[in-house]
C-alpha cells in the first residue's frame, strides 16, 4: 500500500469493518509498530518515533470513540492537547469561537455532554496541539447523520489553513462528499482509489465488499 | 476529658497516617501500581536521615532536606528502570516486583545497619508540649506532622489541578494511549508522578522514625496502616487519604483507651467494617 497525503488536502479511507482503517491511522499516530514499511513526515522518516513525538511533530489523531479524559473538566480536556507547546492558530478562545457552546460548559467534566458534543471536543482536543496532519478516526461513529454532517462541514475551514486531513469513515457518502481524494481499503490492501467525482458508485460498492457488484446494501 | 483528649491525639497520630499513605495513594491513583515497598523505602528513609545525622551532626529537621530531594530522585529512577518495566509485562508483575524491592531493602539494611531498634533524635520537638488545659495537651512533634501532612497534601493537590503537568499527570492516569497521542510522554509523566510520592514516603519516614522507634523489618507492619487510611479514604483520592489517617488514629487511640492492647485492633475493624459497608472507601475519586 502506498499512502500520500498533503497541505490542504483530505484523503479518506473508506471500507467495511476489519478492513484495517483504525489500524492504519494507530500506526500513523505511532500507537503501532508497522510489520514492514516506512512512514515520512515532511521527508523525515518517523517510523520509529514514539506517539508523544508524533504529536510534537504535528501528527495528531482524534481516536475512534473519542477518549476523551473523563476525570477531566471539558477545558482540562483542551488543554492536555497544548502538551506538545506548538505554536499555531489554535488556542483555547478559537476552539470557542468554533464551538460556541463549549465556553458556557468548560469547567464541566465531559461524561454528561452528547456524542456530537463529546466528539467535537475530541476534535477541539486535537487542534489544540496545531497539527499538520488531522487523522480523523471514524468521526460518524454512533452519531446522528445531521450532526455528522455539521462535524464534516468544519474540514474545509481547516484544509483552507494548510492542514492535511485523513480521515477513515465507514460512512461512505460523508467521506465522498467532504473529500478530494478516496481510497478504498479491503483486508489491509488498497482495491480502489480516486476522486471523488471520478469513482462510479458501483466500483465503489464493489471494491468496499471485495465482491462483484450484486445490488443494494450499504455499509 | 480522657476521650476528648484520646479523640484529640487520634486526629494528629491520623496526620501521620496521612502523610505516610499520600504517596501510596498517588502510585495507585496514577500508574495503578499497589506499591509493596511503601513501608520500606519509608524505613529506609529514616535510616538515611539517621547517616546523615551522623556524618554532619546537623538536627533531623535538616536531615529532611537532604532525604527528601534525594528520594524524589530514586522515586523516579524506581519507576522508570523498575516499576515501568513490570507494568510493560502485566499489572500482577509490579506487585511481585515491588514485593521484591520490599525484601531487598530490608535484607540490605540489616546488613548495613544490624537487626537493632533505632530512633531518630528529635530533641525538644518529642518532649515539649502545648497546654491546652489541665487534661489536653498537644506534643510539638505531633502538630508538627500534622501540620506537615495537611501541607503536603493540599500541595499534591494543587498541583494536580492547577499545573500543566499535573492535568498530564491526571490525563495519561485516565487513558494512557490517547494522552501519548496529544503529546503527554507518559512513562516521564509516570516518573514525575512516581518522584513526588517518594519525596512524600522520605518525610513520612523520618516522621514516623523521630515518633517511635524502627527497625529493618518495620516497614511491613506500617504498610498495613497506610493502605488502611487509603482503602478507608477511598482508593486514589488524597482528601480521602486524609480522612481515612484521621480515621483510623482516632480509632486506634480510642481502642487503645478501652484496653492497651485493643488500640491497633480497634484500627482493623473500622477498616473492615468500611471495606464491608462501603467498599469503595468513603470519599471514592473520580480518578486521582
Amino acid at each position: 500500500m502506498n499512502l500520500a497525503t498533503e497541505a490542504g488536502e483530505a484523503v479518506a479511507m473508506i471500507g467495511a469493518n476489519g478492513a484495517g482503517k483504525s489500524t492504519l491511522l494507530r500506526t500513523l499516530a505511532g500507537l503501532h509498530r508497522p510489520a514492514a514499511g516506512t512512514i515520512h513526515l515532511e521527508g523525515r522518516d518517523i517510523t520509529a518515533m514514539p506517539p508523544h513525538e508524533r504529536a510534537a511533530a504535528g501528527i495528531v489523531l482524534v481516536p475512534e470513540g473519542r477518549r476523551l479524559f473523563p476525570s477531566l473538566t471539558l477545558e482540562e480536556n483542551l488543554l492536555v492537547g497544548t502538551t506538545p507547546r506548538r505554536r499555531g492558530a489554535w488556542n483555547l478562545a478559537r476552539i470557542y469561537e468554533l464551538f460556541p457552546w463549549m465556553a458556557a460548559r468548560r469547567a464541566m467534566t465531559t461524561v454528561f455532554l452528547s456524542g456530537g458534543e463529546q466528539q467535537a471536543v475530541a476534535i477541539g482536543r486535537a487542534l489544540m496541539t496545531n497539527p499538520r496532519v488531522l487523522l480523523l478516526d471514524e468521526l460518524s461513529l454512533g452519531l446522528a447523520p445531521t450532526v455528522v454532517q455539521r462535524l464534516y462541514d468544519m474540514l474545509p475551514q481547516l484544509l483552507g489553513a494548510g492542514m492535511a486531513v485523513l480521515l477513515v469513515e465507514q460512512d461512505v457518502t460523508q467521506a465522498l462528499r467532504v473529500s478530494g481524494h478516496v481510497h478504498c481499503l479491503l483486508e489491509g490492501r488498497i482495491t480502489l482509489s480516486g476522486r471523488p467525482a471520478e469513482l462510479k458508485p458501483a466500483d465503489v460498492e464493489a471494491a468496499y465488499f471485495g465482491l462483484a457488484h450484486r445490488g443494494g446494501g450499504s455499509g | 476529658m480522657v476521650w476528648i483528649n484520646a479523640a484529640v491525639q487520634g486526629v494528629l497520630l491520623g496526620g501521620l497516617y496521612a502523610l505516610f499513605a499520600c504517596g501510596l495513594s498517588l502510585i495507585f491513583g496514577v500508574m495503578r501500581v499497589v506499591n509493596l515497598a511503601h513501608g520500606d523505602f519509608a524505613v529506609l528513609a529514616a535510616y538515611l536521615a539517621l547517616a546523615v545525622i551522623a556524618a554532619v551532626h546537623v538536627p533531623v529537621l535538616w536531615a529532611v532536606l537532604v532525604a527528601a530531594p534525594l528520594f524524589a530522585l530514586v522515586g523516579y529512577a524506581v519507576q522508570r528502570l523498575i516499576i515501568q518495566r513490570s507494568l510493560d509485562i502485566s499489572p500482577l508483575t509490579t506487585l511481585l516486583v515491588t514485593f521484591g524491592l520490599s525484601i531487598v531493602i530490608q535484607n540490605a539494611l540489616l546488613e548495613v545497619a544490624s537487626a537493632n531498634s533505632q530512633s531518630l533524635p528529635a530533641g525538644l520537638l518529642t518532649s515539649g508540649a502545648l497546654r491546652v488545659s489541665g487534661q489536653l495537651s498537644l506534643g510539638y512533634l505531633s502538630l508538627l506532622i500534622f501540620g506537615t501532612a495537611i501541607v503536603v497534601i493540599v500541595a499534591l493537590q494543587m498541583f494536580l489541578a492547577r499545573t500543566s503537568m499535573g492535568r498530564q499527570v491526571r490525563a495519561a492516569a485516565d487513558d494512557q494511549e490517547t494522552a501519548s497521542t496529544l503529546g503527554v510522554n507518559v512513562r516521564h509523566v509516570f516518573g514525575i508522578a512516581a518522584a513526588l510520592a517518594f519525596a512524600t514516603v522520605a518525610l513520612a519516614g523520618v516522621a514516623f522514625g523521630m515518633y517511635s522507634s524502627f527497625d529493618p523489618s518495620a516497614g511491613p507492619q506500617r504498610l498495613i496502616f497506610a493502605f488502611e487510611a487509603v482503602v478507608i479514604g477511598g482508593m486514589g483520592s488524597l482528601w480521602g487519604t486524609l480522612a481515612g489517617g484521621v480515621i483510623l488514629g482516632v480509632a486506634q487511640v480510642l481502642g487503645s483507651q478501652v484496653d492497651a492492647g485493643f488500640g491497633v485492633l480497634a484500627g482493623h475493624l473500622v477498616f473492615l467494617a468500611v471495606l464491608a459497608l462501603r467498599p469503595n472507601g468513603l470519599i471514592p475519586s473520580r480518578s486521582v
